[in-house]
């Protein structure tokens, strides 16, 4: 069976504008990463007991998909070699771990001081930091987005997320 | 076949509670069709809290509504910018937007519109007096069966994701394996919940599909950024001419046929039959040549088949309880969410729920075709709006609204965690499509291969047994054994073409 998108790119030609492609250390580092869930889960599932076909116990489910992770990293292992379709981790990545900073800092926050202080911060950082946006585009843009947000959560849904006023 | 729920359906998608919403899924739909980057699955994950409130016939006409509309939203940037809104817009590029940059891109937005509107119309058609038979026929199914269908669905989604094969079917294991994060359903013991209380009932469908789908794609797109996409070209005569329709034709009805029957397997969907009826279209072609610098039947056929197959893809959802890609899987878990398990009792028990989505698909697509052209400029406005003032309110959309699932910081946690975790996947090329729809057939899967081998008493010959499932498991053996077999056959090959080539030298 040939999957149609093989034939479409095969007649579209590469697309363009791909970022880099990620080296075999990235694609190995991967394959070992998920060899290592499929011998932990298979270990964990052992001592919730794995029981018999006849009367399978609550080990057995997550010990075969264990086995299959195993099986399966273990075949992207070999193929660490082989250019994939991973993309290299470079500097442009800096901005998602930045966005990712923004979210983790809210949800420590939020249960403190309420979600109107760290949600304009959030936004804040998103417009002005990461979207470059202007100074006066970003401030009045969280301000905003944050009231809106009030209105419609806290206002007109009434949802009890932590708040300050 | 009994008429009166099929009236009755018409009844409730005429409530104008429920005409509402579809036209605001509709809507939806379209404008997230319309910005790149986030895609329906994405969407529908994200709207999921919204729909808690409102009835659960309500909520899924509204879903289905922004599904079959983003077909259609994403065909404009495909035409105006060279930019898929969404995966089942990404041929439409190749002719669409060679016809925009021959002036003509309201004929490939005319044309989008009509196929849209004929395919989506002869699915539900066809979804209308397919879907009970399909029904009736799954009522004598066991766990035995449901095994397998399970199976070769997780299998079909993973074989023919986009993407590499092998990492989808380690996605669909990641996903079988966080299904099995909680109380076990057989003897309540708990499992892998590392002694949180917050995991003690598993892991939540919402926070791992909005983070996978949603927060992933949004720190994706924040990398991507600064690919900057074409300038939008201008549009005018939306209308195709005469000749463009006749040309079209044959595309419409191959695409409408097609995407059909590839939206009710398993696997199949809006993306994998526009592929298809695209290389379909090229190789029936006259002249192959005039695609990829703006062949109309590149445009119809596509833009068709995947509003054809974004309308069946519901009858294994809503027929089966098996969602059949990634965007049902998040609607399986919105019916959940909202008390209605999708299987063959839903068309018998409740007919209004059924009928009156299945209904509002033919008024949807209605409303599609009225506002589709005259509304094209405001979409081409729309366009003009920037990622970075969008990014911001989706994440505040995304965190917010978890925390609604269960009033519990707990989720927000989740939520970002998968949303790195579906970043990395993006990067390192796997499709979180497989991981959500094996999460979502996880424990389904789990219950009826216990159940099965109970049954069975402990024999798995006893699946190979029973017709259904003998034909299913054979099927997913046949499936996953296809591409070993191919390589083994193309490394014979090759090896005796070396050798031919070295007696001959």
């Amino acid at each position: 069976m040939t999957a149609p998108e093989e034939n479409v790119t095969e007649q579209a030609g590469p697309p363009e504008d791909q970022p880099p492609a990620a080296g075999s250390l990235t694609n190995a580092i991967t394959a070992l990463v998920l060899l290592g869930v499929g011998v932990a889960a298979v270990a964990a599932s052992w001592t919730l007991g794995v029981g018999t076909a006849r009367e399978p116990d609550s080990g057995m489910w997550p010990l075969l998909i264990g086995v299959a992770l195993i099986v399966l990293g273990a075949a992207l292992l070999a193929k660490f070699r082989t250019p994939s379709d991973a993309e290299r981790f470079t500097r442009s990545g800096w901005p998602v771990l930045g966005g990712l900073a923004t979210m983790v800092v809210f949800v420590v926050v939020l249960e403190y001081v309420g979600f109107e202080i760290p949600a304009t911060l959030l936004c804040f950082a998103w417009l002005r930091f990461l979207g470059r946006e202007s100074l006066r585009v970003s401030i009045v843009g969280s301000v905003a987005v944050v009231a809106v947000f009030y209105a419609v959560f806290v206002g007109a849904l009434s949802v009890p997320i932590p708040h300050l006023l | 076949m009994d008429l009166t729920p099929v009236l009755a359906g018409f009844g409730v998608v005429l409530e104008p509670a429920n005409l509402l919403y579809c036209l605001l899924g509709v809507v939806i739909g379209m404008l997230i069709g319309v910005l790149p980057g986030l895609g329906p699955a994405a969407t529908i994950a994200i709207l999921l809290p919204i729909t808690y409130g409102i009835e659960p016939v309500t909520a899924i006409i509204m879903l289905a509504g922004i599904f079959y509309g983003a077909q259609y939203g994403g065909t404009i940037t495909s035409v105006l910018l060279r930019l898929p809104g969404e995966a089942s817009s990404v041929v439409t590029v190749f002719d669409g937007h060679a016809m925009a940059r021959q002036g003509r891109a309201g004929t490939a937005l005319g044309i989008a519109a009509i196929g849209s509107f004929v395919g989506g119309t002869v699915s539900i058609v066809a979804l209308s007096f397919l879907a009970p038979v399909v029904a009736g026929f799954a009522l004598d199914f066991g766990p035995p069966e449901y095994t397998a269908l399970a199976l070769l669905g997780i299998l079909l989604v993973s074989t023919v994701s986009s993407g590499n094969r092998l990492k989808a079917l380690i996605a669909a294991c990641l996903g079988l394996l966080l299904a099995t994060v909680g109380r076990d359903g057989f003897t309540a013991a708990e499992r892998f919940t590392f002694d949180n209380l917050s995991l003690a009932d598993g892991l939540d469908f919402v926070p791992i599909a909005m983070g996978l789908f949603g927060l992933g794609e949004i720190l994706y797109n924040l990398e991507q950024r600064h690919r900057a996409p074409d300038a939008p070209v201008s549009v005018a005569n939306v209308w195709p001419s005469r000749s463009d329709l006749k040309q079209s034709s044959g595309a419409i009805g191959r695409g409408s046929v097609l995407g059909f029957v590839l939206g009710i397997l398993p696997g199949g969907g809006a993306t994998l039959s526009s592929l298809a009826a695209y290389a379909i279209e090229k190789r029936r072609a006259k002249d192959p040549s005039r695609f990829g610098k703006g062949a109309v039947e590149g445009v119809a056929g596509p833009e068709t088949a995947n509003n054809a197959a974004a309308t069946s893809s519901f009858i294994p959802l809503l027929t089966l309880g098996i969602p059949a890609n990634a965007t049902m899987a998040v609607i399986f878990g919105a019916l959940l969410i909202q008390g209605v398990t999708p299987g063959p009792q839903l068309v018998s028990e409740e007919p209004e729920l059924f009928w009156g989505v299945v209904n509002s698909m033919y008024l949807g697509n209605i409303l599609l075709l009225i506002m589709s052209i005259p509304l094209v400029g405001l979409f081409v406005k729309i366009l003009r709006v920037r990622p970075a003032v969008l990014a911001p309110i989706t994440v505040l959309i995304t965190l917010v609204g978890v925390y609604t699932v269960n009033n519990d910081v707990f989720d927000i946690v989740l939520v970002i965690a998968f949303g790195a975790l579906g970043y990395l996947m993006k990067k390192l090329g796997f499709d979180p499509g497989p991981l959500v729809l094996a999460f979502v057939l996880g424990s389904l899967l789990e219950d009826s291969l216990r159940r099965s081998l109970l049954i069975f008493d402990g024999n798995p010959a006893g699946f190979f047994t029973r017709p259904i499932s003998g034909v299913l498991l054979a099927a997913f053996l046949l499936v996953a054994l296809l591409p070993v077999v191919r390589s083994l056959v193309r490394r014979q090959r090759r090896s005796r073409e070396r050798s031919s080539a070295s007696t001959r030298v």
